[in-house]
């Protein structure tokens, strides 16, 4: 089973000059295997790259995309930068807390999903926009809340 | 809930001239593609280079750096050309259109830039958010391998060229060149000091040619039409075409295609119908949220480079943002702070240490618990940023919060010892601040 996760960070690696340009792609590969960055899918990086563990901690926190703590099976991400504000991101969220019944920056309890707050996501003239397990979402209204979380509720971890 | 929307092509589009998407190579070839990189591998690195400076070409990433003239900078030995495709400024999402419906433009750029400069690899650096992108660019490599564009020489040289997609992870100063080449080099993404410049040595410490997506995109529409067709639109110091995001409370946003001559009401009104549900404007910003604030007074102002720097602004990654009267620009400085206090590097100390006392007085103010004293400790602290950090993003903190206090100075003095926020509750920012104020840093006194 941890061969397939071997497999294509090596094929990662190859397409560098130096292995070590991988360490992104093989963190986000690790993580779509372990959920998150569990000491365990680190160990697995590192001996898979070739880099102390330190490393790649320090590569890993440096970056919003890569969970350090437990998450749940699906992450909703609402930017609440400049442009999507403007246009109602505020309900969105507002949204999302009240039908989640936990607060941005936590997870449900339930343990299915996971609300946080992101910085613009580049779909400023579409928003408000909202990444659901790493795919956009864009004018979302807080109407739009309500079948999205029902939907992840009854369905397998995505992201 | 809906995907993207894209606006119609105007009459004078060049990169964006056609509806909807052109995502397979074949309609590409169709619209006359490829047939640029084919011609150009007869012509040397001087030729290429000269074509590039008479066309009066400016970086669209955000500094307005001349195109050629940096691709005449790149050292000797085992060249690269990366391509900033991290686009992260907020306000702007035009490079990101641009690759879900002309991804082959860029790929052909590439080639083009590759075989002048003698580089074997383009890598795209393009944020790790941008998933769906990297997937349509993925594709489109694909095609262009199996089409004999890229993996072997084109007929007239012998140089191969490849392209790989590398994705970033959630990171705004990983657009930073610097930041965004020890981010592919495989460290934290922190810029470094420069000299050395990436053009010496960069990718790999190998020199490296640094461009964004719509200045490579940009190349063979170039060559297709020649230097003097495309330099003929212009203003004194900047030419051709620009794809500006228009967002915020706008009737009709989106990324419009306009060429440098046109002005930020053309854009606004003309393109986006003015500012929606019949409201009026307080403001706008033109260059994505680092770029100093402007009044409606400057709507007549070119979105040209240095006719956005004269009128007190910067023209930036040509994001244009509209704010109505409702904002409360108390609340609009602490979510702009509080981003940049977010994506600081943590480096230096003007910048790691000042975003973070920018937002915890920017806290104070909006709650209506600071003194007159903090509204000057504020500029005063704009002072301590600007022009003393490593990179500029300690200055793209300073410079807009600088410009609200400037324009808007008698809204923050309203702060003082009020209740309540002044604009009330139909400040959109508001709302926000109940549930965002638990992520918001805690400065010690
Ligand atoms: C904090 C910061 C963020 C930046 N973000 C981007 C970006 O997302 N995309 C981009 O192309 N350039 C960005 N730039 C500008 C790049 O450093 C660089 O100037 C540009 O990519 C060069 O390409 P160009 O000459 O084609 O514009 C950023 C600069 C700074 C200081
Ligand atoms: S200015 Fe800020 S982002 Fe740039 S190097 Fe210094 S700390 Fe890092
Ligand atoms: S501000 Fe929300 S996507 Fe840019």
């Amino acid at each position: 089973m941890s061969d397939s996760l071997h497999d294509a960070i090596q094929a990662e690696i190859a397409k560098y000059p130096d292995r070590r340009s991988a360490i992104l792609a093989a963190l986000r590969l690790a993580q779509a295997k372990y959920r998150w960055l569990s000491p365990e899918a680190f160990e697995e990086v590192s001996r898979c790259i070739d880099l102390p563990v330190a490393q790649c901690v320090a590569v890993a926190s440096f970056y919003d995309m890569y969970f350090l703590e437990p998450v749940g099976e699906h992450v909703v991400e609402v930017c609440t930068n400049v442009s999507c504000a403007l246009v109602g991101a505020a309900d969105v969220v507002a949204a999302f807390e009240m039908e989640l019944g936990c607060s941005l920056g936590s997870t449900s309890a339930d343990g299915k999903v996971t609300l946080r707050p992101v910085e613009c996501l580049g779909g400023c003239g579409w928003g408000p926009v909202v990444s659901i397990d790493h795919r956009y979402h864009e004018h979302f209204t807080a109407d739009d809340v309500k079948p999205v979380v029902a939907g992840l509720r009854t369905s397998e971890g995505g992201h | 809930m809906q995907g993207p929307t894209f606006a119609a092509p105007r009459a004078d589009a060049i990169l964006l001239d056609f509806e909807g998407e052109r995502r397979a190579l074949a309609q590409y070839e169709a619209a006359g593609g490829w047939a640029q990189a084919k011609a150009a591998t007869g012509r040397a690195f001087d030729e290429i280079v000269q074509e590039l400076k008479d066309s009066g070409l400016r970086g669209r990433g955000g500094a307005g750096f001349p195109t050629g003239l940096k691709v005449s900078f790149i050292g000797k030995g085992d060249r690269f050309l990366v391509i900033n495709a991290d686009e992260s400024e907020p306000g702007t999402f035009k490079d990101r259109e641009l690759i879900l419906r002309n991804p082959h433009a860029l790929l052909e750029g590439c080639v083009i830039l590759c075989n002048a400069i003698g580089a074997k690899a383009t890598y795209i650096f393009i944020r790790g958010e941008y998933a769906t992108e990297a997937e349509v660019l993925n594709a489109a490599i694909e095609e262009s391998y199996a089409k004999g564009y890229l993996g072997k020489p084109l007929s007239g040289t012998s140089n191969a060229v490849d392209i790989y997609v590398h994705r970033g992870a959630g990171a705004y100063i990983c657009g930073e060149e610097t930041a965004l080449l020890s981010a592919l080099n495989g460290f934290r993404g922190q810029p470094t000091a420069k000299p050395p410049f990436p053009a010496v040595s960069g990718a790999w410490k190998s020199p490296t040619l640094l461009n964004n997506v719509e200045t490579v995109a940009t190349v063979p529409y170039i060559l297709a039409m020649g230097a003097q067709t495309y330099q003929a639109l212009r203003t004194e110091q900047t030419t051709g075409t620009r794809l500006m995001s228009l967002s915020g409370n706008v009737q009709r946003p989106g990324n419009y295609e306009l060429p440098v001559t046109a002005t930020y009401r053309d854009l606004i009104d003309g393109c986006g119908g003015g500012v929606a549900g019949g409201r009026t404007m307080k403001a706008f910003i033109p260059g994505g949220s680092s770029a100093p604030i402007l009044m409606p007074d400057m709507l007549d102002t070119q979105i040209a480079v240095e006719t956005t720097a004269a009128a007190g602004s910067m023209a930036g990654s040509g994001a244009v943002i509209v704010i109505d009267t409702r904002t409360c620009m108390v609340q609009f400085a602490l979510r702009v702070a509080d981003f940049y206090r977010h994506e600081s590097c943590g480096k230096c100390t003007p910048c790691r240490e000042g975003t973070r006392w920018m937002v915890e007085l920017l806290k104070r103010v909006e709650a209506g618990e600071a003194t007159m004293d903090e509204i000057d400790l504020l500029v005063e602290l704009c002072d301590r940023i600007e022009g003393k950090c490593l990179c500029p993003l300690g200055d793209a903190c300073a410079m807009p919060v600088r410009s609200y206090l400037k324009h808007f100075r008698a809204e923050f003095e309203a702060h003082i010892d009020a209740p309540a926020c002044p604009a009330g509750p139909a400040s959109p920012f508001g709302a926000l601040y109940p549930s965002l104020r638990r992520t918001l840093p805690v400065v010690p006194a």
